[in-house]
């Protein structure tokens, strides 16, 4: 690893780091050893009843059983249903939103910036009690128009900044071949912006999808409320089972999806000159090569 | 209107909850968030890697699977300390990995050329850092720092659905109440969301604007 912050190391140095790394690893190691062995330990109730410990079979036997398998599957399913659903809707709504949010009449464009900083500041979760309680839509609904609405906010904010940053030429370009401001700004500006935010707008489509599971509040049966049920089925016995479970397959879907995003993001975005909006909470994608070259040269966010 | 005259000492309470969570979960979330920051960039190969996996499982994990596994498998382990606790221990847990992010990137951000002048000079590591690194990356870290607790003003909701009473708590226990004025209850809740987000998000930019620097 190069670093301008110290000398480059001698012999010596080198291997005190290993010897370091090397202790280091062995102790990151047995702490884990030992907390799976600590959670697999079986447990004595203050009555005095054994309770097996979380690795035990018999905490793990549902799962040879294809129902269970069937069930989670529709969960998963639901989850993907609600995050795909929600997600079209956001990106329509992010496309209307930037335009009114950059539009040259002010009659709309300060309702529309009232509008887009009320729904950033709210909790989404607030979100869908309101759109259950007072359009008393069902779970579903409630849950897609709360993330839709959230997520279409901060998308249109992206596509905003990227329409902005766009050089003046090309809006004037546009309107001097003719093309009416409208048609410019379909035609000209909101190709282009909708590039180069394109690794942002994923990055905010894998926060679309762990918020999804906020719908488990409201009572839709996505995949956490589908291992709760089973937990309740099967007894509690088998909550950590199914929990695990449940939080692999979150995992290894929002894992996929970051990963199809950093490889976007590698391929389109690494001009983004001087934008400095970052997705709302998980700006994922690794700041430039710096200081301490732990980051790697995945392409920077122009922080 | 008067459902929400009447319950005003119910929100009020809920609000003083959200803030106090905001309040444990920031400062605490901020402490492992530095803790884990500082092994990102470490020399030691294993600590780098440890924090990597550390930082993307809790990323990639839904708050609402943290809070679950907080509020309700925790109990089953025998550790109890009350729900309020519990779900302050998950929101720390949750917001740790992207303060240190936040972090991480303020360093990173810092121009090469930068270190590599004071280097150049012949100051220590020690003032490397401490004059001419530091300095610029605590300005550049501080606006992300504060929209990453915006995000966690807004999630200190979620623990209200795990029996928290905050203000999300606090606007489920009204409208069971009040079905006939839920419209006003639940904008009555969203102000007081709104006096925090929309307060942190002008300091972070007047402090954006007080410490920007030219780059």
């Amino acid at each position: 690893m190069t670093s301008v912050l110290y000398d480059a190391p001698g012999p010596k140095a080198i291997i005190r780091s290993r010897v370091i790394s090397v202790i280091g690893a062995v102790v990151i190691i047995g702490g884990l050893v030992w907390l799976i062995l600590a959670l697999g330990a079986p447990k004595v109730s203050a009555n005095g009843a054994v309770q097996p410990g979380l690795w035990d079979a018999s905490r793990w036997d549902v799962f040879s059983d294809v129902q269970v398998w069937r069930t989670l599957g529709q969960g998963a399913v639901n989850t993907l249903r609600m995050a795909a659903v929600a997600a079209a809707f956001a990106l329509v709504l992010g496309i209307v939103f930037s335009f009114a949010r950059s539009s040259e009449t002010k009659w709309v464009r300060i309702p529309a910036t009232i509008v887009l900083e009320f729904v950033r500041g709210m909790p989404v979760l607030l979100m869908m009690l309101f759109m259950l309680l007072v359009f008393s839509t069902g779970s579903f609904w409630a849950g897609v128009a709360a993330l839709a609405v959230y997520n279409g906010a901060i998308i249109g904010e992206a596509l905003r900044a990227g329409i902005a940053s766009l050089p003046r030429g090309q809006r004037e370009a546009g309107l001097s071949i003719g093309l009416t401001p409208i048609s410019t700004r379909f035609r000209i500006e909101f190709p282009q912006a909708f590039r180069q935010m394109l690794p942002i707008i994923i990055a905010q489509l894998v926060v679309l999808l762990k918020d999804t599971s906020l719908a488990f509040v409201v009572g839709y049966g996505e995949l956490l409320r589908t291992g709760a049920n089973l937990t309740n089925f099967f007894g509690s016995r088998y909550a950590f089972s199914f929990f695990f479970v449940v939080l692999a397959i979150y995992l290894t879907m929002n894992l996929l999806l970051s990963w199809a995003a950093r490889i976007i993001a590698r391929r389109t975005g690494a001009k983004a000159g001087g934008v400095t909006l970052t997705p709302d909470e998980d700006s994922d994608l690794d700041g430039a090569p710096g200081l301490v070259g732990a980051g790697g040269p995945t392409p920077g966010q122009g922080r | 209107m008067d459902a929400v005259i009447e319950n005003l000492p119910t929100f009020l309470e809920g609000f003083r909850n959200t803030l106090a969570l905001l309040g444990i979960a920031g400062v605490g979330a901020l402490l492992l968030g530095l803790i884990v920051a500082g092994l990102r960039i470490s020399p030691v190969g294993s600590f780098r890697g440890f924090a990597t996996v550390y930082t993307e499982i809790i990323r990639n994990t839904p708050l609402t699977l943290v809070l679950f596994f907080c509020a309700v498998l925790l109990p089953y382990l025998n550790y109890q300390p009350g729900y309020f606790t519990l779900a302050a221990i998950g929101l720390t847990v949750y917001t740790s990995p992207f303060i240190a992010e936040a972090l991480r990137s303020g360093v990173n951000g810092v121009h090469v050329g930068q270190a590599e002048a004071a280097r150049s000079i012949g100051l220590t590591f020690g003032q490397t850092l401490s004059f001419i690194v530091m300095p610029q990356a605590v300005r550049m870290v501080i606006p992300p720092l504060i929209n990453v607790l915006i995000a966690l003003t807004k999630n200190t909701s979620v623990a209200g659905a795990f029996f928290v009473f905050e203000l999300f708590g606090a606007a489920r226990k009204v409208t069971n109440v009040r079905g006939d004025e839920v419209l006003a209850i639940l904008l009555a809740v969203a102000a007081f969301y709104l006096l925090i987000t929309v307060s942190l998000g002008v300091i972070a930019a007047r402090v954006e604007k007080k410490v920007a620097v030219l780059r």
